[in-house]
């Protein structure tokens, strides 16, 4: 099996796994990250969201041989002590009900703000679309999402 | 105060002390502050901590622990259910950490998330468990400065002398309380001394959400763990016959592949599942597992008929000729009635199969040796995989423990336990620890569906445009969606209710709000179109119905409060301005009952380049007493986008036995952009006991959202999922 030295969260990790290893199970199996979560395996649900190079991209879907030299950033090094601005504003408008489909939205909506500091709802909706929340917590996310905006 | 008996003794306490001590078998960290904020100071973490009783564990500083002990699965009772026991203990929330307590029958009651009845089953438990410790620690401390309990104050986790200086802490004190009898008669606080209860209070494990620590069953790992994955038969009709195991276990990364059968001599409802043999795969790595479980070539035979959608629907209208009618109700004489009205109407609504879709696909950890099973997972019914593990294994039910995790999603689907018996019966195989993973395809096309419906509704007015007669007969795959004592029972002289089950042989299950979630969209869309005939604004011609039911019922045998019922709508009127006519908003009313709870909604939508979308959504709710008003109101905003969603993107069809959506490409969810801009929502203040709310807050959302539909397009909806009947083109995600 060859070898894939990748960047995650700002530290140097060597993983050994088939090259068409998609970057999510990387994360689950192998580096013992398991905050990016599992939805549908085909870049439907978004619950898989990080950042690669900065931008909001679906793990499930991304294989590792094409990662090396990329800057990839997961739910647990969004931010040291958990206080990123979107994570702050999720427990301000505490958002999650299971929980399970938070961590990839908060990915995008974290890029999503990198991008456009100032998003109207329209900016949201397509930014957001790509996340399924099961729960019907959308109302809460936009809200969310408005407040980190300002943070 | 009233004064309760408590139905505890020492016996069971020290039983469900000793679990709860060394139970904590998860591999989490177990701390879950209950104060998020870096900011807000906590006490310290003990150094020694104090049974009080199975709830309740007390740290030397004066930190608390509160066990909450029935399943998360989103609907927050991790929150709810330790705050009603803090409230009776009367302890600073910021000081408490609450703990999942694991499956103990002998000691907690109704370990289950379903029906809506966590927090209804368990209020007045809670409350004495709370009262109880409370007690307890007086006594302590009465004990310890001689004097009565009488002489004594406690709040906020801190006893006071009434008379006196002295003070001590419920830290100070927790050593002393162990040794102390427990009380049989305990004092709860007047429903107007609450202080915790009826404020907003975060969730528990918001910030491991929101940081992505381990909490769910998928996030499970144990040394030496192995993972699996299955493969059931492609149709509904299909049984597995044997598949290529040389050649799978030969692929790289897989340890082990076999066929286990989980099929139980005696099962219970619990037990519904559509394959029961099925392949095993085992390895270390979930992705080469997903490429092995591609390699397989297996061969199938056909056991029963391989049906299709067009079937399904012809069997839904036969069964009114020749279906089993399981539950009926008759007032006066419909027919006649029907016959003699000034004006009468007939509709027919209809809903194809659903799939659950919990955004975390099922799985469970199973670690089976030759005298005891230890089972890790998602379970909203903990205590039924304990039984089905039980049966499997032949083992006697001590020798089994089931841990809860926090679960992302349920909404009925983990009700069924196949997959933490399927867990159980490949580690029994391997010899070792094992984490059997779906994926999202197993998931959504292995079975246990919201059922398919088709009810057919008549009502005649007379020539006052009074309601005269009304009838519901309802079919469905299995089940027929018809509650015969629910609203309009009880209103109407002539009234008639047939339930009418049909067969199949698609497994079928609970799914958030079972049958309420069709019924209420079907009877409140028929009831608008009643008011419309009769000429009557679509409240005041409910309100009417809920009067007579008030005044001069019909039978004695209705399931509902009128007065609750007229309560909500009068609410939502209020508060949405009902009757004041903005001419670019379109409206639709709807009002159910269901489990305990009354709700109504008001649908407000707009046209945005000629197509409908929902800008606000009013709520009103009667739920009883409300423990987390801000949570609760999050519950009922999930419930109306659950409802509005589904009644109008999702369907499963099927085509020769096969589940043509496998996976979100084709089986439609509600996405953000679809979302009502808005859900505001009031609830009822009264002393009631709490009644259910995980899923009230759905079922009148598929009316409203019918009815607004209606004033939009002019055009009534009678088939689900709407969407495919808008001839303006959706605005689709």
């Amino acid at each position: 099996m060859p070898t894939y030295n990748l960047k995650i969260n700002g530290k140097l990790q060597s993983v050994e796994a088939d090259s068409d290893t998609p970057l999510l199970w990387v994360l689950r199996d192998h580096v013992d990250l398991v905050g990016t979560k599992f939805g549908c395996g085909i870049a439907q649900c978004g619950a898989c969201t990080v950042h690669i190079n900065g931008n909001a991209t679906r793990s499930c879907s991304l294989p590792v041989s094409n990662l090396q030299g990329m800057e990839i950033i997961t739910i647990e090094g969004l931010s040291e002590h958990g206080d990123h601005p979107v994570q702050q504003a999720w427990l301000e408008h505490d958002v999650p009900q299971c929980g399970y489909c938070q961590a990839g939205q908060i990915m995008s909506a974290a890029a999503l703000l990198n991008n456009n500091s100032n998003p109207t709802d329209e900016d949201i909706d397509a930014a957001m679309n790509g996340n399924i929340c099961r729960c019907g917590t959308y109302i809460r996310i936009k809200q969310a999402i408005k407040t980190a905006s300002k943070l | 105060m009233t004064k309760v008996k408590t139905q505890y003794n020492r016996r069971s306490f020290i039983k469900v002390s000793a679990a709860a001590g060394g139970g904590m078998l998860i591999g989490f960290s177990w701390l879950t502050g209950c104060i998020s904020d870096p900011k807000v100071e906590k006490v310290e973490i003990p150094n020694e901590w104090f049974e009080i009783n199975g709830y309740i564990k007390i740290g030397d500083t004066g930190l608390v622990t509160i066990y909450s002990p029935n399943p998360e699965i989103g609907q927050n009772v991790k929150t709810s259910m330790p705050m009603i026991v803090a409230e009776e203990l009367d302890v600073d929330w910021k000081n408490v950490v609450v703990e999942q307590a694991p499956l103990n029958t002998g000691f907690y009651q109704n370990q289950f998330a379903g029906g809506s009845l966590s927090i209804r089953l368990s209020w007045n438990a809670l409350r004495m468990a709370g009262a109880t410790g409370r007690r307890m620690l007086l006594e302590a401390a009465a004990k310890e400065w001689g004097i009565a309990v009488s002489d004594l104050n406690a709040a906020q986790g801190v006893i006071k002398e009434k008379n006196g200086d002295r003070s001590l802490t419920y830290g100070e004190i927790a050593s002393k309380a162990v040794g102390i009898e427990i009380p049989e008669e305990v004092e709860l606080k007047s429903i107007n001394d609450f202080k915790l209860i009826g404020t907003d209070v975060k969730n528990v494990d918001a910030k491991k959400i929101v940081t992505g620590e381990p909490l769910f069953g998928l996030d499970f790992k144990r040394e030496g763990m192995q993972l699996a994955m299955i493969q059931h038969p492609p149709a509904f009709g299909m049984k597995l016959k044997d598949f290529n195991e040389e050649e799978i276990k030969r692929m790289p990364g897989v340890k082990d592949a076999f066929i286990i059968d989980t099929t139980l001599e005696d099962p219970t409802w619990s037990d519904e599942k559509g394959f029961f043999q099925l392949i095993a795969i085992v390895g270390d790595s979930t992705w080469q597992l997903m490429k092995a479980k591609r390699a397989i070539k297996a061969n199938w035979e056909v056991i029963s008929e391989l049906e299709n959608s067009e079937m399904h629907l012809t069997n839904l209208e036969e069964a009114f000729v020749s279906g089993d009618v399981e539950e009926s109700r008759k007032d006066g004489d419909f027919d006649t009635a029907f016959k003699k009205a000034t004006k009468v109407i007939e509709r027919t609504y209809s809903s194809p199969f659903l799939a659950h879709n919990t955004m975390e696909p099922m799985n469970f950890f199973a670690n089976v040796t030759d005298t005891t099973a230890e089972l890790i997972g998602p379970t909203q019914t903990p205590e039924a995989l304990e039984g089905s593990v039980s049966k499997l294994l032949n083992m006697p039910i001590e020798n089994i423990t089931v841990n809860m995790t926090r679960m992302g999603g349920g909404f009925g689907r983990r009700l069924y336990v196949h997959f933490g018996v399927e867990a159980a019966a490949i580690s029994k195989k391997i010899g070792a620890p094992v984490k059997l993973v779906y994926t999202r395809e197993d998931d959504m096309t292995q079975g246990t569906y919201r059922p398919a419906y088709l009810s057919k509704y008549k009502a005649g007015l007379d020539d006052n445009n009074n309601l005269v007669a009304f009838s519901v007969q309802g079919s469905g795959l299995p089940e027929g969606s018809v509650f015969p004592d629910r609203f309009p029972a009880g209103t109407v002289d002539n009234y008639l209710a047939e339930k009418i089950n049909a067969k199949t042989n698609v497994t079928t299950g609970a799914w958030r709000a079972p049958r309420s979630h069709f019924t209420a969209g079907a009877e409140q869309s028929f009831i608008d179109e009643v008011a419309e005939l009769a000429g009557k604004d679509p409240i005041d011609f409910r309100l009417e119905l809920f009067d007579r039911a008030i005044n001069n019922p019909i039978g004695e045998k209705n399931d509902y409060d009128p007065e609750r019922y007229a309560g909500v709508l009068k609410l939502v009127k209020e508060k949405s301005n009902w009757g004041e006519t903005n001419p670019e908003i379109y409206r639709g009313v709807a009002a159910y009952f269901c489990h305990s709870s009354y709700v109504a909604e008001v649908v407000d939508m707009v046209l945005v380049n000629g197509q409908p979308k929902i800008k606000k959504v009013w709520c009103a709710v009667d739920c009883g007493i409300v423990i987390n008003p801000d949570a609760a109101k999050n519950m009922v905003q999930g419930g109306v986008i659950d409802g509005i969603g589904h009644a109008m993107y999702s369907q499963l069809t099927f085509n020769n036995g096969s589940v043509n959506e496998t996976n979100f490409d084709r089986y439609q969810l509600m996405r953000h952009s679809q979302a009502p801009e808005d859900i505001e929502v009031f609830f009822i203040k009264n002393d009631i006991a709490p009644t259910g709310l995980g899923e009230p807050g759905l079922p009148p959302a598929v009316g409203a959202l019918a009815n607004a539909l209606y004033q939009a397009t002019g055009q009534r909806f009678y088939t689900q999922p709407f969407a495919n009947q808008i001839n303006a083109k959706m605005p689709l995600g």
